[in-house]
């Protein structure tokens, strides 16, 4: 089997006396859609801040693309090919649509002095347009992000994590606050991107029925452990995972 | 506001800096030299807190250093367009070394941080008597001369000093147009965010700091020949605070802010002399409705002006087609 694009081997984190991950191990392979489930309080969000770094792990190691990236910093593991969403709502509110998808994609493009005496828009007008379209917000170019609807904001905001061209985009909740309608989109076009690109995605989701329909493997976390992985039927039946729900 | 609009507005407030002293004695034409030095110092710390989010209270401090610097080689000889850079510099890596702090304390703390600092520069500059000139300071500077235009004249002096302000003004647009803008305004907006875009916010904090200091030096070295006396009392942490308030009452985060807060804050006292005892009474009141009332500053009044009587008949952005993805 080829290299895994996502490699987590034995990550522990504890809060005080509160093991909130439990030597969780596991690989995600290219053009993988995994999903990463568990009822609240399961640690599914301490272990994707200790993936990206912005936690650090007690134990354990983290690779991309076979290169150790643990305690890395996030704007370098960015420059790695890693994207993110956050649960909450994270675009720049008083820039444009347009310089929130060039912000995400200019720290990928020249150097630091390039970026002063160069093109104010890096020279990513074109491929941050095509991105925009390809999101469904062409209408919404030049809208300040801020006065969006939430809705649309998690669209931005999905979108700036695939400027750069990542081989690897975690999502954090993108299901979250999202209509039904935007998130049959949602889920169309992210799943339109994995074919299109073969991008890895590692995705965190409360709502079963997209985590079911979006991913072609799931993990499920429960008390800082993995429970159960499979695929989504082999998950739907699991006993296991139906006590961690249900609290059986 | 179109581009078009924007350039005749530009060039309608240029020639009217180009005009205003004409026929004016020699202390208007000093208070409206003293209008574009601050008007620099303040781009600089508008770069600082109202583009990058950075709160500094040692604006004054930096101007001090670009002065002493500036002062101390012009005494020795040298000419002002060659002491000037050096004060640049100088002012660049000092910031950059007071942007180190702000990696670790945010708000009120790296306010304080700051405003130590500025007591520390006066303190430095108040003791060291054997460089600085302690209380007593420097005198005597001389305004630079470049052969076929001397500055010796208070009017020569003024166009000097709008041909340097219009110049740091050009570098500023550059700046905050430019890519590196763009970061600045991510890290001012949703530092954890750009970090996850790849965007290095130790660095662009540092720069943040290191340019806006940079101009703090720049206000500094045309102080010392516009005055032609420096002391330290002139630097103090109270003219930190004038400085802040000439960002925040012209409008933080916006590129004419600083030209109108520092309008305000130097020109309006003068055009209030007529109260006599009571102007300091009108200033400071004027200055409370101001920010109580248009909190996004002067500029923040002509984008309430333009949507009272221009408005936009838009409806809002994401009503316009829906939800977009159907």
């Amino acid at each position: 089997m080829s290299m895994p694009v996502l490699s987590v081997r034995n990550i522990e984190k504890s809060f005080g006396g509160i093991r909130a991950v439990n030597g969780v191990s596991f690989d995600v392979h290219k053009g993988e859609i995994l999903g990463l489930i568990g009822p609240n309080g399961s640690g599914k969000s301490t272990l994707f801040n200790c993936i990206l770094g912005q936690l650090p792990p007690d134990g354990g190691d983290v690779s991309v693309n076979g290169r150790n990236v643990s305690g890395m910093r996030a704007s370098d593991l960015n420059r790695l090919g890693v994207g993110r969403t956050f649960q909450q709502l994270s675009v720049f509110p008083k820039m444009s649509v347009l310089d929130n998808i060039i912000l995400a994609g200019q720290e990928h493009h020249g150097s630091m002095l390039s970026r002063l005496f160069g093109p104010g828009d890096a020279g990513l007008t074109a491929e941050a347009e095509k991105l925009i379209a390809f999101f469904r917000l062409s209408h919404l170019r030049d809208t300040l992000a801020g006065s969006l609807s939430y809705g649309q904001q998690k669209l931005v905001d999905a979108a700036m994590a695939f400027m750069a061209g990542p081989s690897l985009v975690l999502l954090d909740e993108p299901a979250g606050g999202v209509n039904l309608t935007m998130l049959a989109g949602l889920k169309e076009r992210l799943t339109a991107y994995n074919a299109e690109h073969g991008t890895t995605f590692v995705v965190i989701e409360h709502n079963m029925e997209f985590v079911m329909s979006l991913c072609t493997r799931i993990i499920v976390l429960s008390e800082g452990s993995i429970i159960a992985e499979g695929t989504p039927d082999e998950i739907r039946a699991n006993q296991a995972v139906i006590d961690a729900y249900l609290g059986g | 506001m179109n581009v078009r609009m924007r350039t005749l507005s530009i060039l309608g407030l240029v020639a009217l800096a180009i005009a205003a002293p004409i026929g004016q004695g020699n202390y208007i034409i000093y208070v409206l030299t003293s209008w574009l030095v601050f008007a620099i110092a303040a781009m600089g710390l508008n770069l600082t807190l109202g583009y990058a989010g950075q709160i500094s209270l040692a604006q004054a401090a930096f101007m001090a250093i670009g002065a002493y610097v500036t002062s101390l080689l012009t005494l020795a000889g040298w000419h002002w367009i060659l002491a000037m850079p050096l004060a640049l510099l100088a002012c660049f890596v000092v910031g950059l070394l007071l942007g180190y702090p702000a990696l670790r304390v945010k708000g009120h703390f790296l306010a304080f941080v700051t405003l130590a600092f500025n007591t520390l520069v006066f303190l430095v500059l108040r003791n060291e008597d054997w460089l600085t000139g302690g209380s007593y300071g420097l005198v005597g500077m001389p305004r630079p001369d470049f052969g076929l235009f001397s500055t010796m004249k208070q009017l020569h002096f003024y166009y000097f000093t709008l041909g340097v302000t219009v110049l740091a003004a050009l570098a500023m647009w550059g700046i905050v147009r430019s890519p590196w803008g763009r970061a600045f305004k991510a890290l001012r907006e949703n530092p954890i965010r750009a970090e996850s875009l790849g965007v290095d916010t130790r660095r662009i904090t540092l720069l943040a700091f290191a340019i806006g200091s940079a101009y703090g030096g720049l206000a500094g070295a045309l102080v010392a020949p516009l005055v032609q006396f420096i002391e330290p009392g002139s630097f103090g942490v109270a003219h930190s605070l004038r400085i802040l308030l000439m960002v925040v009452v012209g409008g933080s985060g916006y590129f004419f802010g600083p030209f109108l807060g520092a309008a305000v804050v130097i020109l309006l006292p003068e055009v209030l002399r007529f109260a006599e005892g009571y102007y300091l009474i009108i200033y400071s009141a004027l200055v409370i409705v101001m920010l109580v009332f248009v909190p996004s500053g002067l500029i923040g009044v002509w984008g309430r002006l333009h949507e009272k009587f221009w408005p936009r008949h838009e409806i809002r952005a994401d009503l316009k087609e829906g939800a977009g993805l159907k």
